[in-house]
């Protein structure tokens, strides 16, 4: 346990500090700035604190992002405002839930293609090189496109915005499935072959089971990509709110520590979501017996 | 005399490759016989694999004729006429001992308390009642090798085709299974035939010998075994058996001597 505990401490410990030192580094001329204007003359421990403690600095504090991050959610638990508009509660709660419509419209149009690509020649020389083209394509720049589309078709803001996440998270599961659907063996394939298998079966029974470790893959890289596609998706529909959103009010009235809390929240909920995968995977395998 | 179970007419097989045309099998004609158990064994190189992927419909021949149960092994293969067992176990880590060897039961459609009994069934005749709730790693190489033995005899084919099955295991476990396949084969009166290189082994199971050599691949030596039915593992020791096995150690130096 220490072991695996103590890298991962040093590593935060290491980018807390480049953080604090940068921060210095970015918000001193507003410090300086203020104090010529106000005729005083800082020293240096004062100059520093300041720089830790400004109200739009250019890279907020550590400790000001953690503050504002604690403002926004167990500070208003506690007041019984968790699901108020200025929480970050609800906001993570509006990406969290075109995040998960995206992902699930995705792993399943991802698995779907996937099947037709390995079952048909014709589908794996004519779909594989346009879902690779898709992702070379800016989501920035689609997004606001789709969003208008779906509008005038009178589709609901979540399934739009669960449609951009879906653009994003359904690569990584075509990719993967591909490969894992193929990943039997020639043996294996012969032996369903010597039963008379028809292809549903040999799906059923081989091809799918057997391509559950690249499945679970795909799924960690899909769902962050997921939540990508859901805040790209906000910075367009940022009347519905969301991470994505608060990051976009932020900018326009240059409240850095909003944008960073918003952010650091996206993070968190990333990570939580991958974790969750995570442990589905360690279950699942190792009950098929296929733990790596 | 009834038809034979497996003919073979001048049977060739040539694969194309970027060094040219590779003959792994070239005029090779053989009758295998009901009840058969019927050893290949020669070089790698020799054909003997490629001819039981031809009975099996895994390879298509480009010349001369075979049949299976006297249709094409196409139709053969469509009537699940034949169980096949290939080097490795191949068993689902995902399925149980039971549930890999239900796996073709299910996949033929066979009711649920049918596939019951056929798995008790053959779980018995290998030796490995009781593992049905076991998982594959949880058996020895061994015990995988019969577990797919079983799964190969669970539904009701007359033919067994056997590609090497024990080429992987160490000599103790491989003379015990030799032991139980020959005691199977006698119970179940299957026609049996077996790939291999070892020459003890080909002599102790069978009562047909092949011998093939390579480039091309070909028959060199068809040998019928004058070893009786029952064969308890010293037999080995007798003279009449060492000197089958003269007699294909003699084929397979034939074989590369011109080869």
């Amino acid at each position: 346990m220490m072991r695996s505990v103590l890298p991962v401490l040093s590593v935060v410990a290491a980018i807390f500090a480049i953080w604090y030192v940068a921060s210095i580094g970015l918000n001193k001329p507003w410090a300086e700035d203020k104090a010529r204007r106000a005729g005083v003359e800082l020293s240096t421990s004062e100059l520093i604190l300041d720089t830790w403690s400004q109200k739009k600095p250019r890279l907020p504090a550590p400790h000001q992002v953690a503050a504002e991050l604690w403002n926004t959610t167990g500070a208003m638990v506690q007041q019984g405002r968790a699901l108020s508009k200025r929480s970050l509660i609800w906001h993570g709660w509006i990406t969290l839930s075109s995040t998960l419509l995206g992902f699930v419209f995705g792993t399943g149009l991802g698995i779907l293609l996937a099947i037709g690509i390995v079952h048909s020649r014709t589908m794996d020389m004519s779909v594989m090189p346009w879902v690779i083209a898709s992702q070379t394509v800016p989501i920035i720049a689609i997004a606001p496109m789709i969003v208008v589309v779906l509008a005038s078709l009178q589709v609901d803001d979540v399934v739009a915005k669960g449609v951009i996440s879906m653009y994003l998270s359904f690569f990584p599961v075509v990719v993967g499935m591909v490969k894992g659907l193929r990943s039997p063996g020639a043996m294996q394939m012969d032996q369903m072959k010597t039963w008379n298998a028809s292809r549903a079966q040999t799906f059923w029974a081989l091809r799918l089971p057997a391509s559950a470790p690249y499945l679970f893959a795909s799924l960690k890289v899909g769902i962050a990509a997921s939540l990508i596609g859901a805040v790209v998706a906000e910075l367009s529909l940022s009347q519905d709110g969301g991470l994505g959103a608060r990051m976009l009010g932020g900018s326009y009235y240059g409240q850095t520590i909003q944008i960073w809390s918003a952010l650091i929240a996206a993070a968190i909920l990333a990570a939580g979501l991958v974790a969750i995968i995570g442990l589905i995977q360690r279950i699942t395998l190792k009950r098929m017996g296929m733990a790596a | 005399m009834t038809a034979p179970v497996i003919s073979a007419q001048n049977l060739s097989l040539t694969f194309e490759t970027n060094d040219g045309p590779v003959h792994a099998l070239k005029d090779v004609t053989l009758a295998v016989e009901k009840g058969d158990f019927v050893s290949f064994i020669g070089p790698s190189g020799c054909g003997k694999t490629t001819f039981l992927r031809c009975m099996a419909d895994l390879e298509q021949p480009t010349g001369g004729e075979i049949t299976v149960n006297g249709v094409s092994p196409e139709e053969a293969r469509r009537a699940r006429a034949y169980g096949y067992v290939f080097q490795a176990a191949g068993l689902y880590p995902w399925r149980t001992i039971g549930g890999n060897i239900r796996l073709p039961l299910e996949i033929m459609g066979y009711g649920r308390s049918d596939q019951d009994a056929r798995v008790q069934r053959v779980l018995d005749l290998v030796e490995l009642a009781g593992f049905e709730k076991k998982f594959p790693w949880q058996l020895s190489g061994g015990m995988q090798q019969r577990a797919s033995i079983a799964r190969a005899l669970a539904f009701d084919a007359d033919i067994l085709l056997m590609d090497e099955p024990f080429g992987a295991l160490d000599e103790i476990v491989r003379d015990h299974l030799n032991e139980q396949l020959l005691q199977l084969w006698d119970k179940t009166n299957k026609t049996i035939c077996f790939v291999t290189h070892s020459i003890p082994e080909a002599v102790y199971l069978s009562t047909k010998i092949v011998v093939m050599s390579p480039r091309p691949g070909r028959i060199t030596d068809v040998i019928e075994s004058p070893l009786p039915r029952q064969r308890p593992l010293d037999i080995r020791d007798t003279p009449e058996f060492i000197e089958i096995a003269h007699r294909v150690r003699d084929g397979l130096r034939a074989g590369h001597g011109d080869g």
